[in-house]
């Protein structure tokens, strides 16, 4: 695709922007920049990969993923400030993901350990971590705000802080993996992935295509289930002092 | 409060505070054991905070707070809870039946509550057995706080922290806690400690009242000095002048 086709899809940003304005929703701003953002990061992205997969040096992969991993905990943490410690609780969480992800892929020898394969399901990962991060975040703290009252019927009949919990800390696992299953369930009837539409218009194989969009759905299953049930794990004690108390805003 | 009972628990100095802004002040006094202490006031006095410092869950700034001539600090928050049984305003309950309800303090412990001993607490709580299967969507205002209260002696507190219980009831249901806060006091002693709105309620069912403005306690002792308070402060909350 050539630079002048690429500036006619333009096209697509600006539709949004127009119906913005007719309808008065006071997003065309924040439309722009997002494009202006996706354009300069991507360009960008796209130059320091091409320089990376060239070098196939290990302090190049090893940095991009630190990157990665460092912007998409600067993002979730954001969803997460009332609980304590939650920039390290999410930055943990991620490296986790990371680690435990690519040693199954790498481990059993299921992609070859290359910067390309490396870094391209390392930004799947990580992404896919932060999303599921913030959906977590979200719900959690929407969960102990609006239960406090049965968190502190659990603590005054002498339940542990765990016990107190638990039902809001459930929930919010649970409604965070939600996304990530449905959307698995339709995959292909509704919806073509990405990745895999990308490499098919880019003259894949399909099967070859599918097989790879199959890696990385179950991939995604993992990085979801992990990624909610740490976060989760790390962040309720917080929530509680040692006299197993429930802290709020003193 | 000038008394020749012995304390249940016992105010030395208390103060609280949330982000620099006081909610208690220098409380000082004690809830004499095996009565019925009332505690009003008007709202944002500090009432229900004083109750949740009393079963620890939340803990003051400084000063003392001694339960059965104990500092609080010695127990551990499980044991005191146990020890010190609270039942909230909104009677919150976890979804399911009213045995569900009742087993919860035993399941906290990994333990079960026998059938039988729940249909004990029914009955003194004034419920049918019956009950026990019903789902608490299911229950009345007048119900839920009956299983909210039963749910608490589960745990044989020797303490019961009542927090406005009755303040969303009929008449005849009204009537009916009052009679059963009475009638827990004398069958097994527990110590009562119930904030109400309800003045007529102070003096008929308290043997000693605390009213408390401003995050003060203004004026101690007998229920019938409500009849005839000594604090121009109290005197206006009485007449009905102060909210």
């Amino acid at each position: 695709m050539s630079f002048l086709t690429l500036s006619i899809t333009l096209i697509f940003v600006l539709i949004p922007i127009i119906l913005s304005k007719t309808l008065r929703l006071d997003l065309e701003k924040d439309t722009i920049i997002a494009t202006i953002r996706s354009i300069i990061q991507l360009l960008a992205v796209g130059y320091i990969l091409k320089f990376v997969f060239d070098t196939e040096s290990l302090v190049y992969i090893f940095l991009m993923v630190a990157l990665m991993i460092g912007v998409a905990t600067h993002n979730a943490q954001k969803k997460g400030a009332s609980i304590r410690g939650i920039t390290w609780k999410v930055g943990i969480t991620l490296v986790f993901v990371e680690v435990l992800t690519q040693s199954i892929l790498i481990g059993f020898n299921i992609i070859p350990a290359t910067a390309q394969y490396i870094i391209s399901i390392s930004g799947m990962v990580v992404g896919n971590s932060m999303v599921l991060s913030i959906l977590f975040l979200n719900r959690f703290t929407a969960e102990v705000e609006t239960h406090q009252d049965e968190t502190e019927l659990i603590l005054s009949l002498g339940g542990t802080p765990k016990q107190a919990i638990h039902t809001q800390l459930m929930n919010a696992i649970k409604a965070s993996m939600i996304p990530t299953i449905e959307s698995q369930k339709t995959v292909g009837l509704v919806q073509l992935p990405g990745m895999m539409s990308g490499q098919i218009i880019a003259g894949a194989d399909p099967v070859q295509a599918v097989q790879f969009q199959l890696l990385v759905m179950f991939l995604l299953l993992t990085t979801a289930a992990v990624t909610s049930v740490m976060l989760g794990f790390l962040s309720y004690p917080t929530l509680f002092n040692e006299r197993m108390q429930l802290l709020r805003g003193k | 409060m000038k008394t020749s009972y012995k304390p249940a628990i016992h105010f030395n100095h208390v103060n609280y505070s949330v982000e620099g802004r006081p909610i208690l002040n220098t409380i000082m006094g004690s809830f004499p054991e095996g009565k019925i202490t009332t505690l009003v006031g008007p709202s944002g006095a500090g009432k229900t905070t004083l109750l949740k410092l009393c079963n620890g869950l939340l803990s003051s700034d400084s000063g003392e707070i001694y339960i059965k001539d104990k500092m609080i600090s010695s127990y551990e928050p499980v044991e005191l809870r146990r020890l010190v049984g609270m039942a909230l305003q909104s009677a919150p309950m976890i979804n399911g039946t009213v045995m569900k309800n009742l087993s919860l303090p035993l399941e906290l412990q990994g333990k079960q509550l026998p059938e039988d001993e729940a249909k004990e607490l029914l009955h003194d709580v004034g419920l049918d057995e019956e009950f026990l299967s019903r789902n608490i969507r299911d229950l009345s205002g007048g119900q839920r706080q009956k299983v909210s209260i039963a749910r608490t002696l589960v745990n044989r507190p020797q303490i019961l922290l009542l927090d406005e219980i009755t303040s969303s009831l009929d008449r005849t249901s009204l009537q009916e806690i009052e009679e059963l806060i009475v009638k827990i006091n004398r069958k097994y002693n527990t110590t009562i400690i119930w904030i109400t709105h309800n003045l007529q309620q102070a003096l008929t069912i308290g043997n000693y009242t605390w009213v408390m403005m401003d995050g003060e306690v203004i004026e101690t002792g007998k229920s019938d000095l409500l009849k005839s308070p000594v604090n121009d402060k109290v005197k206006r909350f009485v007449k009905g002048e102060v909210e």
